[in-house]
């Protein structure tokens, strides 16, 4: 009895359907006359480009956003969802790109946030914790109850989104970017989980825009382009390379780095490289790395593990603890910022808003921040507007930036125009090396590309670049030696012919190709 | 001199006045934790002190009846705590510098109905010391803690009440997760909305009964601005105290110790400047927020309004 109380019955749940959807937000067209639907047993995929409308769609779904027109039916009978507890209550459950968790307590508390508790006001977290071991069990979702969320890995955190849902009686589960964040051999565990559930009858969608991922695990597959639907295919009809063309409208090439360049002279250097991070342990651990000429390096890695610390304490944005940073064979260890900046280094860092721009300023001002204390830039301290605009005029032909003037603000542009703004920056100051931090994160494939293509151009004249990213698919694409970092240190550094994905998600994951896995959770 | 501090009869008189003095800080920190935990920072627990502390002495003067004194200052208190979570739930005001305007209304509210209603001071009957039975015979321990007024009792009870209450219960795991992460919260069908109401309310309830204590419990008289920025401090022993009730339980020891200990120390008439002993409390203030500020951060969404998107 008491435990009914507490855990919501799994919902009757056999199709899913939501008709003409439309949702207008200022300016934007987010969903238009959108249809789309789910039965029990499947994964339908939702694919589309950044801002096509896939996650609108999912909210209006979990009843984050109400539809401006069209109506949605469960089992047939048209529904209102009005709030996400209106979503639960008729068994649907969205697990979220971000997670709606709180770092702070634990994973009972968690789940319990927001029920119904057996013991009235008071919380009843055994019981919860017992159900939670007990559908830990079917799902294979193994985590210990009294963990709190921040000393989980991001690939547990996720696994308690999920019993989070299930604990509600979800029957449909909404899961928006699930492999983002995950390695890939996470990845894997994910889609164990998933078939499982799907053996069960739950229903599931699953957003992406990894196109191999979307093959591999789904039924059907819907595309969303600028808001529309183009169409809805049984997965067994499509190939990456079509579902990237009807993505995107037109012919995509996916462009990999294959003439293999000498490489030239070393460039960036770290040795023994020891700093903090930001939460005061540990950030990178005697770091040994060169970068040369005519080289990309890919680093690889869960976010995280020292990605950002690595870039500043190149960039000299972060001190080191012992160890040394040379650049062209210079010493650079301790110098500030602004003078290795001067020596050639361009940074891309990874939050391109935050720490590449001021979202405030204009294009202009934002492509000449570095430079703008400089001939032809300045004269004794005053600003000289004409050459600013020639050089900003030129920079945005240049780079094809988008933008209605070189007089719009920073944060009116779209994130692929960001990083062209960014990398124009950058790049038009002839780096001797670049530090690019997960360049095309958030972008749609057409920028990904453009930011690729930039890469390779510089590599080809002779620029020394660290590409810094979570996506394994780009780093295979383009690095010539990938090196894993793991909590803080360099795992290992893989020549790009020899490496394979496994052995990299295993590095990721802190093991070494070969040595015993210790399965997580053991009691 | 300063000898005459190590008198048996003065240390328990130091220990004894402390405890009383405890009982405003311990009120208004509590409140203030419950709606910091929650997310929304109150800095106009001073003004809310004032106008509590003004109606429960008002109402002692006009009825003498102390209980419904204390009843009407949360009264007061609820309206400005709704008032003060109006303005920073539903507007989104910034809550610092709403804070600072609720403590500004307080201050000259108070100050002005007291000249228009009363004008002079006058000492009232407040709580009466109640000596609880058997445990105020305990020679020392039964003079110093259990010889006290009600509100004292009520102000130390609160503490473990209140940890209860955030650790043990489904409102106390809604308002911790309110703090640290609105949006997930939200997703889970738990009203961010009433949940920072609520804490907010209660926070201006507790900062009047906190007045209350002063003017009719403690000093049993009205002055304008007599709490000469208690309000301000027990915002500050919030975070001395960790966002923990036990944790504030001991900063609101310890300044109401150094208190009582200054109010001695000019009793006695030991030649330190009175200026300077009465700097004592506010001198500790600043220098144990300097020491403890740096550790913890606390809630993760203090000071953020809410707002669903969509």
């Amino acid at each position: 009895m008491q435990e009914k109380a507490t855990e919501a019955a799994r919902m009757l749940f056999e199709t899913l359907e939501m008709r003409d959807i439309s949702k207008r937000f200022p300016g934007v067209l987010a969903n238009d006359h959108v249809d789309f639907d789910v039965v029990s047993g499947e994964v339908h995929a939702l694919l589309g480009e950044n801002g096509a409308g896939k996650s609108t769609l999912m909210k209006i779904l979990y009843g984050m956003y109400r539809p401006d027109e069209g109506k949605i039916l469960l089992n047939g009978d048209e529904i209102s969802i009005t709030t996400p507890t209106a979503a639960i209550s008729h068994g649907i459950g969205m697990i979220h790109q971000h997670f709606m968790l709180v770092p702070t307590l634990t994973v009972a508390e968690n789940v319990a946030l927001g029920l119904r508790s057996s013991k009235g006001p008071l919380t009843d977290l055994e019981v919860v914790s017992k159900r939670i071991v007990e559908l830990g069990e079917t799902y294979n979702l193994k985590i210990n109850p009294s963990t709190l969320i921040w000393q989980l890995s991001v690939g547990q955190q996720q696994r308690v989104e999920i019993i989070k849902a299930l604990y509600r009686g979800a029957s449909l589960l909404l899961l928006d970017e699930p492999t983002a964040v995950l390695t890939p051999q996470e990845v894997d565990e994910l889609f164990l989980i998933m078939r499982q559930m799907t053996k069960d009858r739950y229903g599931l969608v699953f957003i992406s825009h990894k196109l191999h991922e979307v093959v591999e695990i789904s039924n059907r597959i819907t595309v969303l382009r600028d808001g529309k639907k183009i169409g809805t295919q049984p997965t067994c009809n499509v190939t990456t390379q079509t579902l990237a063309n009807w993505m995107v409208g037109h012919e995509i090439t996916f462009i990999t780095s294959n003439e293999a360049a000498e490489k030239g002279e070393c460039r960036i250097e770290l040795r023994g490289a020891c700093c903090g991070s930001d939460r005061g342990t540990e950030g990178l651990c005697d770091v040994d790395l060169e970068i040369c000429s005519r080289e990309i390096v890919g680093l690889a890695g869960v976010s995280g593990n020292g990605q950002l610390e690595l870039a500043e304490a190149i960039t000299g944005l972060r001190p080191l603890q012992s160890g040394k940073v040379f650049l062209e064979g210079e010493d650079i260890t301790g110098f500030s910022p602004g003078k290795i900046t001067e020596k050639g280094l361009a940074y891309v860092p990874e939050e391109r808003m935050k720490d590449g721009m001021i979202r405030n300023f204009n294009i202009s001002e934002n492509l000449v921040l570095r430079e703008h204390h400089k001939w032809p830039f300045s004269k004794k301290g005053f600003l000289r507007m004409p050459y600013i605009y020639e050089h900003s005029d030129m920079l945005i032909k240049q780079y094809r930036i988008k933008t209605p003037s070189r007089a719009t603000l920073a944060k009116n542009l779209s994130g692929g125009n960001i990083q062209k703004v960014l990398l124009a920056r950058e790049l038009s100051r002839s780096p001797r090396a670049i530090i690019a931090a997960q360049p095309t994160r958030g972008l749609d494939i057409g920028a990904s590309e453009y930011v690729h293509e930039q890469l390779l151009d510089q590599r080809k004249k002779g620029t020394a670049i660290l590409l810094i990213s979570e996506d394994l698919d780009e780093i295979l694409a383009l690095a010539d030696r990938i090196a894993v970092i793991y909590e803080g240190r360099i795992m290992d550094v893989l020549p790009r012919e020899t490496a394979t994905k496994e052995d990299l998600g295993l590095l990721m994951a802190g093991v070494h190709p070969g040595e015993e896995l210790v399965a997580e959770n053991c009691p | 001199m300063i000898s005459d501090l190590f008198t048996a009869t003065v240390i328990m008189g130091i220990i004894s006045s402390g405890i009383r003095l405890a009982t405003p800080y311990l009120f208004a920190s509590i409140g203030e934790m419950f709606g910091q935990r929650s997310g929304v920072l109150n800095l106009g627990v001073e003004g809310q002190m004032l106008l509590g502390a003004f109606t429960a002495y008002y109402v002692v003067l006009k009825t003498g009846n102390l209980f419904l004194a204390v009843l009407a200052a949360m009264a007061v208190g609820a309206i400005m705590g709704l008032a003060m979570g109006f303005v920073t739930i539903r507007l989104q005001a910034t809550q610092g510098i709403a804070g600072i305007g609720f403590y500004l209304f307080g201050m000259g509210m108070s100050n002005l109905l007291f000249q228009k209603l009363i004008g002079v001071v006058e000492n009232i009957n407040g709580f009466p010391i109640v000596k609880i039975p058997l445990l105020g015979d305990i020679p020392v321990i039964g003079e110093i803690f259990f010889q006290q007024n009600l509100l004292v009792y009520l102000a130390f009870l609160l503490v473990p009440i209140a940890w209860f209450v955030l650790n043990k219960t489904t409102l106390g795991l809604k308002i911790r997760a309110v703090g640290e992460n609105p949006e997930a919260a939200d997703s889970l069908g738990v009203s961010v909305v009433r949940v920072r109401y609520f804490t907010v309310i209660l926070g201006g309830i507790l900062s009047s009964i906190a007045g209350a204590s002063l003017s009719v419990a403690l000093l049993n008289v009205f002055q304008q601005n007599m709490t000469a920025g208690q309000g301000f401090i027990a915002v500050a022993l919030v975070y001395f105290g960790s966002w923990r009730p036990f944790g504030i339980l001991a900063g609101a020891l310890l300044f109401s110790m150094v208190n009582a200990l200054q109010l001695w120390i000019q009793v006695l008439g030991i030649p330190i400047p009175s200026e300077l002993a009465v700097m004592m409390p506010y001198i500790l203030t600043i220098l144990v927020l300097a020491l403890s500020l740096s550790k913890d951060k606390g809630p993760s969404a203090l000071t953020k309004a809410f707002e669903r998107e969509g």
